[in-house]
């Protein structure tokens, strides 16, 4: 969709598209819209310590966790379905990580590719469910939103022998090698370097105020450029297009729409699987209302970032963008004199602002009238 | 009717072989008999319409032809050999490409996506295999152009085209991909006098390059406007085929209706239908 390739013979008839209706055709550029008004908004309201270094990696990692999420909430609302058990899967995905952990014992090399098979298999039975029965994926997933959340509490409590909390991961991992990977801040080296040098804040002691980029912001923004590039030039992206513009036309084009749906609910309990694994290790606990709501969260920052509801449109840029918005808002709103709590109403007049201009924006590239 | 017909019509050879012979079908669901012994066949660069009222069985037809239902009883050959198509990408892959009413078009996505939808072209190996968006818009372009239809724009969403050049682009798309039989499923049916016009056009384009065009329809004028030759579905079955010059808008209605009842409406309509 991003395909603007010059032609070599134009036709003279045609007027040159003008640059500003070209972007307006963008799904993400409602998000990056957002993204300018939301920073005026917090650059006069706010203090002026939200736009520091360390404010700005205060309000990314938030951002990032739920990015993450919302990442993949898009690519599978692209294809045309739902997932409202990301966030309980959040949960039972950090129980399983756990359980490798503590009660088995085993290393991060074994415990993290085998959580992600294990929420893989759990996104693909959602998947092949919703595929097989042709249900809304809303209720199926409505069905896993609680299957899920329930067998987490079930599960800690048996892990843990009673409590909802299963502590002591932290121990068990701090001295694996890949632990770094999953947890704590990236290039320390290099803030150091540069506190050496004087070019970022640090405490009266040289140490920098900020120690190294949370990992989770380095995953948000690879996964972020990774999902655009599927969407964007590979047939498979055309084909997760497809499938959520129309499944029987993708069909009936030999697009495999039943394998494009099922990978992408895959997808997306992978990306609540990472979440869980690098909350898990960062917190050195696992408990079951980890990723509570996150789903909600997740499909408003997809939505706000341009995705359609009714699938086939969107991007993973836009909600990239839109989970940026997220978390400015809500760690900004404690650098404002305003209650925290105006949070929720922001957050709901965001998604309406978002539905609104998203619906215009679709009637414009699609010329409807 | 026929005479003043602007197109230059296929010069069917008396012996062409046909590229698909249906012999006898016939399809049953259940205790309902849709098709009861329905002889057809399509020769290269021929326009071959099939008309049929309502409920005719013309839908259980081209499905069968396309391979989405297998005939309970009779034989098709393809290009003399019998062959049975177990899915719709078996008859895909033969050469029998089908343009259904809803088009498979996706209104969202661009010219050039909906083009190459589900055979998109790739450059690289491996990891970096990627689709090659430059190639997939170039040969857009040019293959629309062939049609006589100028895009915005490779990038143009198929939903700001109009019903005829949506039709066009995905006869184009069929005859890009190698199609040796196009069917096409009431393609002028929702359609206004000009873009009919633009889309029979586009047929006769299609059939100059020797493509047997198998054209369905309910609608006479249209079919004698571009066809060679005319078969006529009634109740399942075929009551004959014509050749062009051979019969009048009159009799084809006639027999799309079952002759009797409708030559009495007409006389009270005064032959306006």
């Amino acid at each position: 969709m991003s395909d603007t390739t010059p032609n070599p013979t134009t036709d003279e008839r045609i007027k040159a598209e003008p640059l500003i209706s070209r972007m307006m055709k963008r799904p993400e550029l409602g998000a990056i819209a957002g993204v300018v008004l939301v920073a005026i908004f917090f650059l006069i309201s706010a203090d002026s310590a939200m736009f520091t270094t360390s404010g700005i990696i205060n309000f990314l990692t938030p951002a990032a966790q739920l990015g993450i999420l919302a990442i993949g909430a898009a690519m599978l609302m692209i294809g045309g379905e739902f997932d409202l058990s990301i966030g309980s899967m959040v949960a039972f995905a950090g129980l399983f990580f756990g359980i490798c952990v503590m009660v088995w014992g085993l290393p991060l090399i074994v415990a993290i590719p085998l959580t992600f098979l294990f929420s893989a298999f759990v996104g693909a039975i959602n998947g092949v469910i919703v595929i097989r029965s042709g249900l809304p994926s809303f209720i199926v997933t409505l069905a896993f939103l609680f299957i899920l959340r329930g067998l987490s509490l079930v599960g800690l409590k048996w892990a843990s022998g009673g409590s909802t909390q299963l502590r002591g991961v932290r121990d068990a991992t701090e001295n694996d090698w890949l632990a770094p990977i999953f947890s704590g801040d990236a290039f320390p080296g290099l803030f150091a370097w540069l506190a050496e040098r004087g070019l970022v804040e640090t405490f009266k002691n040289g140490t920098p105020k900020v120690t190294g980029i949370p990992v989770e912001i380095l995953w948000f923004i690879v996964l972020a450029l990774v999902a655009t590039y599927i969407l964007l030039r590979t047939p498979v992206g055309n084909w997760i297009f497809a499938a959520g513009g129309d499944s029987t036309a993708a069909s009936n084009s030999g697009v495999p729409v039943r394998k494009v749906k099922v990978s992408l609910f895959m997808v997306t309990a992978c990306c609540a699987a990472l979440v869980a694994i690098i909350t898990v290790i960062d917190a050195g606990s696992t408990d079951a209302r980890r990723g509570f709501q996150k789903e909600f969260e997740a499909i408003i920052a997809a939505v706000i970032g341009g995705c359609l509801l009714t699938g086939g449109y969107g991007s993973a840029i836009g909600a990239f963008f839109g989970s940026i918005i997220f978390g400015m808002v809500v760690i900004g709103l404690t650098y404002t004199d305003f209650d925290q709590d105006w949070f929720q109403v922001f957050l709901g007049g965001m998604l309406l602002i978002a539905v609104l201009f998203n619906n215009a924006i679709r009637k414009r590239v699609t010329g409807e009238r | 009717m026929t005479d003043d017909s602007k197109f230059h019509h296929g010069d069917v050879k008396q012996n062409a072989a046909p590229i698909v012979q249906m012999k006898d079908i016939e399809k049953h669901f259940g205790n309902i008999i849709a098709l009861a012994g329905v002889s057809f066949d399509i020769c290269p660069g021929e326009c071959h319409c099939l008309l049929g009222d309502n409920g005719a069985g013309k839908s259980t037809f081209i499905k069968t032809m396309s391979g989405v239902h297998q005939p309970t009883h009779g034989e098709i050959l393809f290009e003399g050999k019998p062959l049975s198509f177990a899915t719709p990408r078996d008859s895909m892959e033969a050469g029998i490409a089908t343009v259904f009413q809803d088009l498979a078009m996706i209104p969202l996505m661009s010219v050039s996506r909906n083009f190459f939808m589900g055979r998109e072209p790739t450059k690289g190996r491996g990891l970096t295999k990627r689709f090659d968006v430059a190639k997939a818009n170039d040969i857009t372009m040019t293959e629309m152009r062939k049609m006589g239809i100028n895009l915005r724009g490779p990038d143009q969403a198929v939903g700001t085209l109009s019903g005829g050049e949506r039709q066009t682009v995905a006869i184009a798309r069929a005859v890009y991909f190698g199609a040796k039989v196009l069917i096409l499923d009431e393609p002028t049916s929702a359609l206004g006098v000009r873009q009919t016009s633009n889309v029979l056009a586009t047929i006769d384009k299609v059939r100059s390059q020797g493509v047997g065009v198998v054209f369905i329809s309910h609608n006479v004028r249209h079919a004698l406007a571009v066809g060679d030759r005319f078969t006529v579905l009634n109740r399942g079955k075929t009551l004959g085929t014509a050749k062009r010059g051979e019969i009048s808008p009159e009799e084809l209605q006639d027999l799309m209706a079952g002759g009797q009842e409708l030559a009495q409406l007409e006389g009270s309509l005064e032959g306006t239908v």
